[in-house]
């Protein structure tokens, strides 16, 4: 396989990664103020996530590393033309990150209602702001020989906005399951009532973002000319489904697993059609980033897959050993044992 | 102001922030695991305790480094995408290398470190404070690699338009790169050892849990003492390296614009930049700046006018930093001899001078570090990477005045927020102390 194809194919599964892992972080994190009744309840939410939420970011830095190492021409346009989005996007992660580590070192009602607020918008934008960035490229940014013609508004149309908020449906159901489940009793419930309610708005926004894809994209292209291809969106459908079905089936489990195999595969769907570019023009296809004319030397795509192909599988191991580690769902009890929880 | 200078200020703004939260991880992450290790193998609960409360600090601490480091990602394509579609095919490799063999390393198991008392024996939790402590340094040695490349850039071919690698053992091999990881690492022990001393020497003056903040200012300063004869060291390593790969930075440093054999060293020295000439150049001690640059007292050193104007660094600022830098240094190498024979003494409690001077000392290595940088970057300008591309050409073309005059206040608004937090919070709990109750504590299980 030509290592350009093995390039893209390691980015789509990199964003795909970080969207499944930081996917329940950012759901739980906007959900915590509709779900948490008193301090106790926010406290088990956020340490829900505590142990894990600064691995699963890695996802994002290592996503955003491959992309400067393997297509460095992509890295510096998508993230120059994408300027105040992204930085949006940097200003919530960084309060996110501190939140979580400040909320619980001073007793105020004051204190830690403000870093409530910061959690819950923190952790929304992101959900918000990746999905419009992840619609426009779908979508192509407007650029040709005289660069982009575009800012944060022209990102805000409406493909971009609908992909936003299929980012926000994707993570509310996925975070509402994730506190469900690593939560006991009546916090676990209502968590997992809420998932119920909220896949209802999922489906419709997912039904509307297939439809409105066809409108406004060019992204069934690759799966016309090669229809085994539609396998890719029929499973995220078919697991979307599949999270509902186990839900009344009361398997939360599985229902969080099909979640996750849901974003997976919803990110495979888009990034499918994107190939062989990674960001379209919108005006001309002369100016499409592709994966041949904006990547890395063949030496240095070399070097880049022995890297990963030694790294990426000893991280997943010593992730999959937290997890186990972790895998219990967070009590009072622990809170009280732990002073080191957040 | 242009696109280009408020680029350059914020990338100053948020790197040398970050680099505030940065050596304090270095280093207080390595002597945590000390402290927890000397737990795990001596069973004295004294030493969990410390590891508890200097860990507590150094979490508060290391918050504010993780997240401040998704910003140095991302503006390189935010802000220097010219720089990055350039040079991105090799310098774009050691930080996604970073990313993956070092960041999920401290970001996965500080996770298991915080939550994991009970949930893994005593011997595995202390092996995962070694492991962040071992991805912190890792993670330096990467980006430190990248930043030696942009001072002296092997292993790479212009083709294509852009710098593209052809020799990636030289890349990781770049004496440039190592010399700087070394000087760096061993510079943010300094910070972490006198962090301890400085908050342990203000207990002490106040009595305060005399056995636990004696022994923890014990450990700290021979850490301090033997980090600091270690940045002294690499530092005259640097130096050499630098007068042979990089002589407009070193010239700048010691305001050289003569090229001279047997080049003396003036201990009073005032630059006169605009007259290209040295106002004052006194109190000198012969040969001696050959000396340092090339261990040789007739070695020549370049002088500035041997450069065109426009390929000089400021002169002032680099030579100014450079001075108090080694000055800063010294002093605390000086210190930290003090504090590793007064602390053995009898009547150390009794010498208040001395712990004043050390709560005083807090932030002299902070000083120190940021100083260091500013030789390291100002001093290669005009170049973004010495000899190959000029800062100039390396700003994105697509971002506005507007956008970048946004960030920054931006950046500044937020960062000057949390950053005052944080100090806060690191007041507070240092004030604090150790928690007494070690019920509640000790209950770490032992699962086979």
């Amino acid at each position: 396989m030509e290592l350009q194809i093995t390039w893209f194919v390691l980015w789509a599964v990199l964003w795909a990664v970080y969207f499944m892992l930081d996917g329940f972080v950012l759901g739980t994190g906007f959900l915590s103020g509709i779900l948490a009744k008193n301090d106790t309840e926010k406290r088990l939410l956020i340490n829900s996530v505590g142990p894990v939420w600064d691995g699963n970011e890695v996802w994002l830095i290592t996503a955003g590393g491959a992309t400067f190492a393997a297509f460095p021409t992509t890295y510096a346009l998508m993230f120059s033309y994408m300027y105040t989005a992204l930085l949006l996007l940097l200003f919530s992660l960084i309060v996110r990150g501190v939140a979580f580590e400040f909320r619980g070192k001073i007793e105020g009602e004051q204190w830690k209602g403000a870093w409530d607020r910061a959690i819950m918008i923190s952790s929304f934008l992101p959900a918000l702001l990746f999905g419009v960035a992840f619609g426009n490229i779908f979508k192509g940014l407007p650029m040709d020989a005289g660069g982009h013609h575009g800012g944060l508004l022209s990102l805000l149309n409406p493909y971009g906005i609908l992909t936003g908020l299929l980012f926000v449906c994707l993570f509310a159901v996925h975070g509402a399951l994730y506190a469900s489940l690593k939560t006991v009793g009546d916090l676990s419930k209502r968590a997992f009532e809420l998932a119920k309610m909220l896949w209802i708005p999922l489906l419709l926004v997912a039904l509307l973002f297939l439809g409105a894809t066809a409108y406004s994209t060019k992204l069934y292209d690759n799966y016309l000319a090669a229809p085994y291809l539609f396998l890719i969106p029929a499973i995220a459908v078919l697991a979307l489904v599949a999270v509902q079905a186990y839900m009344i089936a009361n398997k939360p489990l599985k229902a969080f697993s099909a979640s996750c195999v849901t974003i997976l595969f919803v990110v495979f769907t888009g990034v499918t059609g994107l190939f062989p570019n990674l960001i379209p023009s919108s005006l001309d296809p002369a100016y499409s980033l592709t994966i041949y004319n904006s990547s890395s030397s063949q030496y240095t795509l070399t070097i880049m897959t022995v890297v990963a192909f030694i790294f990426v599988p000893i991280v997943i191991a010593y992730k999959i050993w937290v997890y186990r580690i972790f895998r219990a769902p967070v009590t009072e009890q622990d809170l009280l044992e732990n002073k080191e929880a957040y | 102001m242009d696109v280009l200078a408020l680029s350059r200020l914020q990338f100053a703004v948020t790197t040398m922030f970050h680099f505030i939260f940065v050596p304090l991880t270095l280093g207080l992450s390595v002597l945590t695991a000390w402290f927890e290790t000397k737990y795990v193998r001596t069973g004295d609960a004294t030493y969990l305790r410390m590891t508890k409360f200097w860990g507590k600090l150094f979490l508060i601490n290391f918050a504010l480094g993780v997240v401040t480091g998704i910003t140095q990602e991302f503006q390189f394509g935010m802000n220097w995408a010219e720089y990055s579609r350039y040079v991105g095919d090799i310098f774009g490799a050691p930080l996604a290398i970073e990313a993956t063999a070092a960041f999920f390393l401290e970001s996965v198991f500080i996770g298991v470190w915080i939550f994991g008392w009970d949930k893994i024996s005593k011997t595995a939790h202390a092996v995962t404070i070694w492991l962040v402590a071992f991805g912190t340094n890792l993670s330096a040695l990467w980006i430190l690699l990248a930043n030696g490349w942009m001072q002296k850039p092997v292993g790479f071919v212009l083709r294509n338009g852009r710098a593209e690698m052809n020799d990636f053992l030289a890349l990781i091999t770049n004496p440039y790169g190592w010399i700087k990881f070394l000087h760096t690492v061993t510079s943010g022990y300094m910070v972490a050892a006198f962090f301890v001393m400085g908050i342990a020497a203000w207990h002490l003056l106040r009595k305060n849990e005399i056995d636990f903040f004696t022994r923890s200012f014990k450990t700290a300063a021979m850490f301090a003492l033997l980090s600091g004869l270690a940045v002294g060291a690499t530092g005259d390593f640097h130096a050499v390296e630098i007068a042979k790969v990089q002589p407009t930075k070193f010239a700048a440093m010691e305001s050289v614009w003569e090229t001279q054999k047997n080049a003396p060293m003036h201990l009073l020295l005032v630059p006169d930049e605009a007259n290209e000439r040295n106002a004052v150049a006194t109190a000198s001690i012969p040969g001696m700046l050959s000396f340092m640059a090339f261990h040789d007292v007739n070695g020549e050193v370049k002088g500035l006018k041997e450069f065109p104007k426009e390929e000089r660094p400021p002169v002032l600022p680099v030579f100014l930093s450079f001075r108090l830098m080694v000055a800063l240094g010294t002093l605390m190498i000086g210190l930290s001899l003090v504090a590793v024979i007064a602390v053995r003494w009898k009547h150390f409690l009794n010498f208040k001078l001395f712990l004043w001077i050390m709560v005083a000392a807090l932030p002299l290595p902070y000083i120190t570090v940021q100083l260091g940088w500013l030789v390291a970057e100002l001093g290669r300008q005009p170049w973004v990477v010495y000899g190959v591309l000029k800062t100039a050409d390396g700003v994105s073309q697509s971002v506005s005045l507007l956008q970048v005059g946004g960030s920054l206040v931006g950046f500044t608004l937020l960062y000057g927020l949390l950053g005052a937090i944080d100090i806060y919070l690191l007041v507070k709990y240092a004030k604090k102390g150790p928690d007494n109750d070690t019920t509640g504590m000790i209950p770490v299980k032992e699962v086979a």
